[in-house]
């Protein structure tokens, strides 16, 4: 497997998964999904107390996957870390052997399991990206000079059904100045947009990868439309999920359709399946 | 306006447990506005302690309870302030504190109401949080509507992923702060300004605690 960056840059189609790091310190089910990831996917990216629900650290779990072989996408959040801490913890995953980081402003804790708590913000995803950027050049975010700079490749995300799209657009060209190198798309269901926001970006020097929701059910379809910003199910995704007798097996289908088409035009995909590695093995098989 | 709200008069309670003879400070300005400290409130203040068996020795409805000269003018006036077993103020936090700054060492200020924030009336009695006292004002930049305040992330550079149909995800009865800030700037022309990269803030503006001002005295004039 080649790693994440030197895949993207010989213009080899890419797919990473999200893999969520366990409640605790028995990590052998985490182990066991990477495991399966292994071999299957170019990356696995580890969220970062995803949804402000605490859970082990993304950097500690981003260095098992390493030490497993899998390239790891070390997801940072701007919530829970101060600048000074962003900055000693990004340069900590570059000495542990970390190559791959994506700059997130993370969820609200009003969404988690700890309310009560104090939500950092003292930087946003772009000042983030710039900060990764001037570590990157051998100085922390003050100019000061390190002795010895890191050499992470930057990743943001960006939401390409935004509504409206402009503030979104403007964000998105904001962390590309800052320098983010590639993207990973909120989940999207709808190819022709998605195509337009690809075609759009193309001007840019940055890799998309376009991101793959898995749908296990039609309930959770009506969820995502619900309560996910960004995130829109068509109605006939909802039927043909309804439809079915088994409703992860067409989710399944359905996503290794989008992952088809994605690797006709765009330059790789990212596949969150929300705790079920094993189906995401079964997606990259059936796009095959 | 700095808007506060009754604390539970139990935990009240709680703070005066062993202490029988208590003093009341309210406040004429905010507090009376937010019907949380004025004449009326101090009155059934002193009804509910003398219920509980608590002896009210006197009370003061001041002005501006934040204002040291006004304070230390009561304690002169009422002898009965400096020798209570406690003073209960039904004031905001810096009100309080000027209580506090007043007494001795050994006599306990007690909060009646916790602060808010600091308001824009809407109209009397509907208060919203219009400024974080941040230090350093960006309104400039983000055509009147602050990041600060009314983006619960507080982002300095546009929208994050939860921003649903111009709504927040946080509480989906606001707007998102950044699309109003890109809807003004963009009918004011000024787009160009949300296309800059914002600096992360200088919180050494207003987290280096606490903060104080003094004007020069010619700048402060009168005698």
């Amino acid at each position: 497997m080649k790693a994440l960056k030197s895949k993207l840059d010989s213009k080899e189609f890419a797919v990473t998964a999200e893999i969520c790091p366990p409640r605790g310190t028995d990590t052998s089910v985490f182990m066991d999904k990477a495991r399966l990831l292994k071999g299957a996917v170019d990356a696995a990216n580890v969220t970062d107390n995803q949804r402000a629900v605490m859970r082990l650290s993304s950097l500690a779990c981003s260095l098992l996957l390493m030490r497993e072989g899998i390239d790891p996408v070390f997801q940072m959040t701007c919530r829970d870390r101060n600048r000074l801490a962003i900055q000693s913890d990004i340069m900590g995953a570059f000495v542990l052997g970390i190559r791959n980081i994506l700059a997130l402003t993370g969820d609200h804790v009003s969404f988690g399991d700890h309310r009560e708590a104090k939500a950092v913000f003292d930087i946003d995803s772009v000042q983030m990206v710039d900060v990764i950027s001037k570590l990157n050049g051998g100085t922390n975010m003050k100019g000061t000079p390190l002795n010895g700079r890191t050499d992470l490749f930057i990743g943001a995300v960006v939401a390409p059904e935004a509504d409206p799209w402009e503030p979104e657009m403007i964000k998105f060209e904001k962390k590309i100045e800052a320098g983010a190198r590639f993207f990973q798309t909120q989940a999207f269901y709808d190819m022709h947009t998605f195509r337009g926001f690809f075609e759009y970006a193309a001007q840019f020097d940055v890799k998309i990868l376009g991101g793959i929701l898995l749908l296990k059910s039609a309930k959770m379809a009506h969820f995502l439309n619900k309560n996910v910003p960004g995130v829109n199910v068509p109605q006939h995704l909802i039927d043909e999920l309804e439809s079915s007798e088994n409703q992860l097996e067409t989710g399944i289908r359905i996503a290794a359709r989008q992952l088809k088409e994605l690797k006709t035009f765009c330059h790789g995909a990212h596949i969150m399946a929300i705790g079920q590695e094993e189906s995401v093995v079964k997606i990259i098989e059936e796009a095959q | 306006m700095i808007i506060t709200k009754k604390k539970d008069f139990g935990d009240i309670l709680e703070y005066l447990k062993g202490r029988e003879k208590v003093f009341l400070f309210g406040c004429n300005s905010c507090a009376e506005q937010c019907r949380t400290g004025g004449e009326r409130e101090v009155e059934e203040m002193k009804r509910l302690l003398g219920e509980e068996g608590k002896e009210v020795t006197g009370s003061s409805v001041v002005d501006e309870t934040c204002y040291n000269m006004l304070i230390k003018r009561e304690f002169k006036r009422k002898e009965a302030a400096a020798s209570s077993d406690a003073i209960l103020v039904l004031a905001c936090g810096a009100g309080v504190r000027t209580v506090a700054e007043n007494t001795d060492d050994g006599t306990p200020v007690l909060p009646a109401l916790d602060t808010l924030f600091l308001a824009t009336v809407e109209r009397y009695g509907r208060f919203f949080e219009g400024c974080s006292l941040c230090g350093e004002c960006v309104l400039g930049e983000t055509a009147g509507v602050c990041p600060h305040t009314y983006c619960p992330k507080g982002l300095l550079n546009g929208p994050c992923g939860g921003m649903d149909g111009g709504r927040c995800e946080v509480d989906l009865e606001n707007g998102c702060a950044w699309i109003d800030i890109y809807r003004r700037l963009k009918a004011q022309g000024r787009l160009h300004v949300l296309k800059r990269i914002s600096p992360p803030k200088d919180h050494s503006k207003d987290l280096t605690r606490p903060r104080k001002v003094v004007l020069d005295r010619g700048v402060r004039g009168g005698a």
